[in-house]
C-alpha cells in the first residue's frame, strides 16, 4: 500500500455513511430499551428508519412493521423486517466503504453472482426456536434481559448445532447469548455494546428465517493457492481459521483473491495454540501454513471469494514467501464482492501489504505511518495461537494484514510481519504454529499446562453416553 | 460481568466483550463456570477415574455443597469446604481471575488475595445441599461440544469474534 493510497482511504468518509449509522443507532437504542413499550424517542427513531427506506423495495414492509411495533404489536415478522432494514443500511455502508477502498487501492472486484433461487425450506425446528428467543430478547431489550431469558437460548442453540445447515445460526446465537450472560444485569454496564448487540441480533434474526438461501454447491476451481495469511476467530465454543490467499487459476486468467475457512466447536478452556489441535481433520492445510508453502488444489468448490476447503483435494506445493506473493500478485489480483445478505462493515477484511513505514507507539496503541499518513493497528487482534505480538509489530519493517473498518475508522490487522529483532530480520505469521508451537518458551508453557483437548476428550469418552 | 469500562463501546461492532478464559490445567478440575448464580464445576476424584464430584458455591449466600454426580455427599465436608471445593476455587481464580470470581460471588477479598484458598477464607460460608444433576448435565453439555464435527462452511458471523492475544 502506498502513502497516496492510504491518504485516499483515510481522507474522507463516504457520503451518507454517517447518516446511515445514525439511523442504525436509533434502532439500536430502541432495542436497548426493548420494544414492549416504545417511547416517544424510539418511535421517532423507528419512523426515521422507515422514512429513509421508503423508496426502497423494503419501504412498505418497514413502514408497516414500524407502525405495528409502535402501536404495541411486535411479531416475529415485524422484527424480521426491522432486522432486514438494519442489514440493508449497513450493507450499503459496506458497499460504500469497499468502493472507497477499491478506488484508493486500485483493486478490481467482480460482482457477486447470484446462486440459484432460494427454495424456502420447510419450517425447521431450530430456526423457529431461535426466532422465538430473538423475539423475546427484542421485546425485553438488552436492559431487560435476565438470567432466565439468557438460559432460554440453550435449547435453540443445541437444536441448531445438531443440524449442519444451521451451523452459522448456532455459532452466532451461542456467542451472543454468552455475552448477554456475562453482562446481566446490563444496566450495571457503564456503556453496553449496543451497536455490536444490534449487529448480532439482526444477523441472527435473518439467519433464523426459513427463506434463508440454502448454500449452493459452488463452481469448482483448480490451480495454485498461495496463502497470504491467517485470520483467527473465536468465542467460548467456536474457533475458525480463515486463510486469505491468492489463487492462480489452472486455466490461466488473472490471479484471484480468495479465502478458505476451517472451523471447529470447542469449549472456553481450550485457548491459545491448543485450538490448532481441534483442526486435526485438515493436515494438508495446517502443514502448508506452518511450512509457508503453496498448495495445488483440484476442483475446490468456490462460492464468490470463498473456497470450500477439502483437504483431500489439495497437496503441498513449493515454499511461498507471503510477502513476495503479496508484493507481486496482490496489485493485480481480482477480488469478489460478498453475498448480499452477508454485507456489513465489520466483515470487510482486505489483504494489504505495508512496507517502508514508520511505527508510532503510544501506550497500548500502535500505528503505522506512510509519508505522514497514519493507520491504527488492531493490536488486540493478534491471536494467542500464533507468534505475533505488539512488540513484533512495533519492530516491523513490513506488515501483511487485513484492512478493517470499525468504530468510524480504518484499522490494520496484522497477519504477518517482517521485523528486526536483535538486528536480525525475523518473519512471523499468525499461522506459524498451525502444526505445533515452534517457540521453545511457549511450547514449554504449553507442555506444562497439559493437553486440554486430550483431557476433555478422555472425560467425554468416559462420561458421555451413559 | 465483563470488563466493560472501555470507552467507545457504543459505536463499535467488533470488541471482545467476554474476556477469554486464561489457560489452566484441566486434569483435576475439568469444568468451572460462573452460571446459574453459582461458582460451580466438576472435580475429578483422586482415587477413582470413573468418579467425579460436583462442587458449588452460591453467589450472595455463599452456601456451598459437594457431592458425587449421583448425589452422594462428599465425605470431606465436615463443617468446612472440602478439598474439592478448594480445588474448584483455585481453578476458578486461574481461569477468570480473582476479581471476576469475587464479583460474581459478591465476596469480599483482600486486595492482595490471589488464590482460591484466600477467596474461600473471605466467605461467610455454610453448607447447604443442592442437587448435582443440573451442574453435571451442564458439564456433559460442555463436553458434547467436542463431539460436534469440524466444518469447512465459512462462518462470516465469526468476524465479530476475533481471536485476541489476551490470556497469552
Amino acid at each position: 500500500m502506498l502513502a497516496t493510497q492510504l491518504a485516499a482511504l483515510t481522507g474522507t468518509a463516504p457520503t451518507g455513511l454517517a447518516d446511515a449509522l445514525d439511523l442504525v443507532a436509533g434502532l439500536d437504542a430502541a432495542l436497548t430499551r426493548g420494544l414492549a413499550r416504545v417511547g416517544e424517542e424510539d418511535a421517532a427513531a423507528l419512523a426515521a428508519l422507515a422514512a429513509a427506506l421508503a423508496t426502497t423495495p423494503l419501504g412498505d414492509a418497514v413502514t408497516e412493521a414500524v407502525g405495528k411495533i409502535v402501536a404495541g404489536s411486535v411479531t416475529e415478522e415485524h422484527l424480521a423486517v426491522l432486522a432486514g432494514a438494519r442489514a440493508a443500511l449497513l450493507g450499503a455502508g459496506q458497499d460504500a466503504l469497499l468502493g472507497q477502498f477499491d478506488a484508493a487501492l486500485g483493486r478490481s472486484r467482480s460482482p457477486w453472482t447470484p446462486a440459484s433461487p432460494a427454495i424456502p425450506a420447510e419450517t425447521a425446528p431450530p430456526r423457529a426456536g431461535a426466532r422465538a428467543w430473538l423475539h423475546e430478547v427484542a421485546v425485553a431489550g438488552w436492559l431487560g434481559v435476565d438470567h432466565e431469558l439468557v438460559a432460554a437460548a440453550g435449547t435453540p442453540v443445541e437444536a441448531a448445532l445438531a443440524v449442519p445447515a444451521s451451523r452459522r445460526l448456532a455459532v452466532l446465537l451461542d456467542g451472543f447469548a454468552a455475552e448477554l450472560r456475562a453482562c446481566v444485569p446490563v444496566a450495571a454496564l457503564p456503556q453496553p455494546p449496543v451497536r455490536r448487540w444490534g449487529d448480532l441480533w439482526a444477523r441472527a434474526m435473518l439467519l433464523a428465517q426459513d427463506a434463508t438461501p440454502a448454500a449452493d454447491a459452488g463452481e469448482p476451481v483448480s490451480g495454485r493457492l498461495l496463502p497470504l495469511g491467517v485470520d483467527v476467530h473465536e468465542h467460548a465454543t467456536a474457533v475458525q481459521v480463515q486463510v486469505h490467499a491468492i489463487l492462480e487459476p489452472a486455466d490461466g486468467g488473472p490471479p484471484r483473491l480468495v479465502r478458505t475457512a476451517v472451523g471447529a466447536a470447542k469449549v472456553d478452556t481450550i485457548v491459545g495454540p491448543a485450538v490448532w489441535r481441534l483442526l486435526g481433520a485438515y493436515p494438508v492445510l495446517r502443514q502448508a501454513l506452518a511450512q509457508r508453502r503453496g498448495l495445488t488444489v483440484t476442483d475446490l468448490p468456490a462460492r464468490g471469494a470463498d473456497l470450500l476447503w477439502r483437504d483431500d483435494r489439495a497437496r503441498p506445493d513449493e515454499p511461498v514467501d507471503p510477502f513476495a506473493a503479496a508484493r507481486v500478485l496482490l496489485p493485480s489480483a481480482v477480488a469478489v464482492a460478498g453475498a448480499p445478505l452477508d454485507r456489513h462493515p465489520a466483515v470487510i477484511a482486505e489483504p494489504v501489504l505495508v512496507e517502508g513505514h514508520t511505527v508510532h507507539v503510544d501506550g497500548d496503541e500502535v500505528s503505522l505511518a506512510l509519508d505522514g499518513h497514519r493507520i491504527e493497528v488492531a493490536v488486540d487482534r493478534l491471536p494467542a495461537c500464533g507468534p505475533l505480538t505488539p512488540a513484533l509489530v512495533a519492530a516491523s519493517t513490513a506488515c501483511l494484514g487485513l484492512l478493517r473498518w470499525d468504530g468510524g475508522r480504518w484499522l490494520l490487522q496484522p497477519l504477518g510481519v517482517r521485523a528486526t529483532v536483535k538486528r536480525k530480520p525475523v518473519d512471523a505469521h499468525a499461522g506459524d504454529w498451525a502444526d505445533g508451537v515452534t517457540d521453545a518458551r511457549v511450547a514449554k508453557a504449553e507442555a506444562k499446562a497439559g493437553d486440554a483437548v486430550a483431557v476433555l476428550t478422555e472425560r467425554a469418552g468416559r462420561l458421555l453416553r451413559r | 460481568m465483563a470488563d466493560a469500562d472501555h470507552a467507545g463501546w457504543a459505536g463499535r461492532s467488533v470488541i471482545r466483550v467476554v474476556p477469554p478464559a486464561r489457560p489452566r490445567k484441566l486434569a483435576k478440575v475439568p469444568f468451572v463456570e460462573l452460571a446459574d448464580g453459582r461458582l460451580q464445576g466438576v472435580v475429578s476424584s483422586g482415587s477413582d477415574i470413573e468418579r467425579v464430584y460436583v462442587s458449588s458455591i452460591a453467589s450472595g449466600t455463599h452456601a456451598y455443597h459437594c457431592s458425587t454426580n449421583n448425589n452422594r455427599p462428599c465425605g470431606g465436608l465436615r463443617g468446612a469446604p472440602c478439598k474439592h471445593l478448594e480445588a474448584l476455587a483455585d481453578e476458578a481464580v486461574v481461569q477468570y481471575g480473582i476479581d471476576r470470581v469475587a464479583r460474581y460471588l459478591r465476596a469480599d477479598v483482600a486486595a492482595e488475595a490471589d488464590s482460591g484458598a484466600e477467596l474461600l477464607a473471605g466467605l461467610d460460608a455454610r453448607h447447604e445441599p443442592t442437587p448435582a444433576a443440573v451442574v453435571f448435565s451442564r458439564f456433559l453439555r460442555h463436553l458434547s461440544y467436542l463431539e460436534v464435527p469440524a466444518t469447512t462452511t465459512p462462518l462470516p458471523e465469526l468476524h465479530w469474534f476475533p481471536a485476541t492475544g489476551a490470556g497469552r
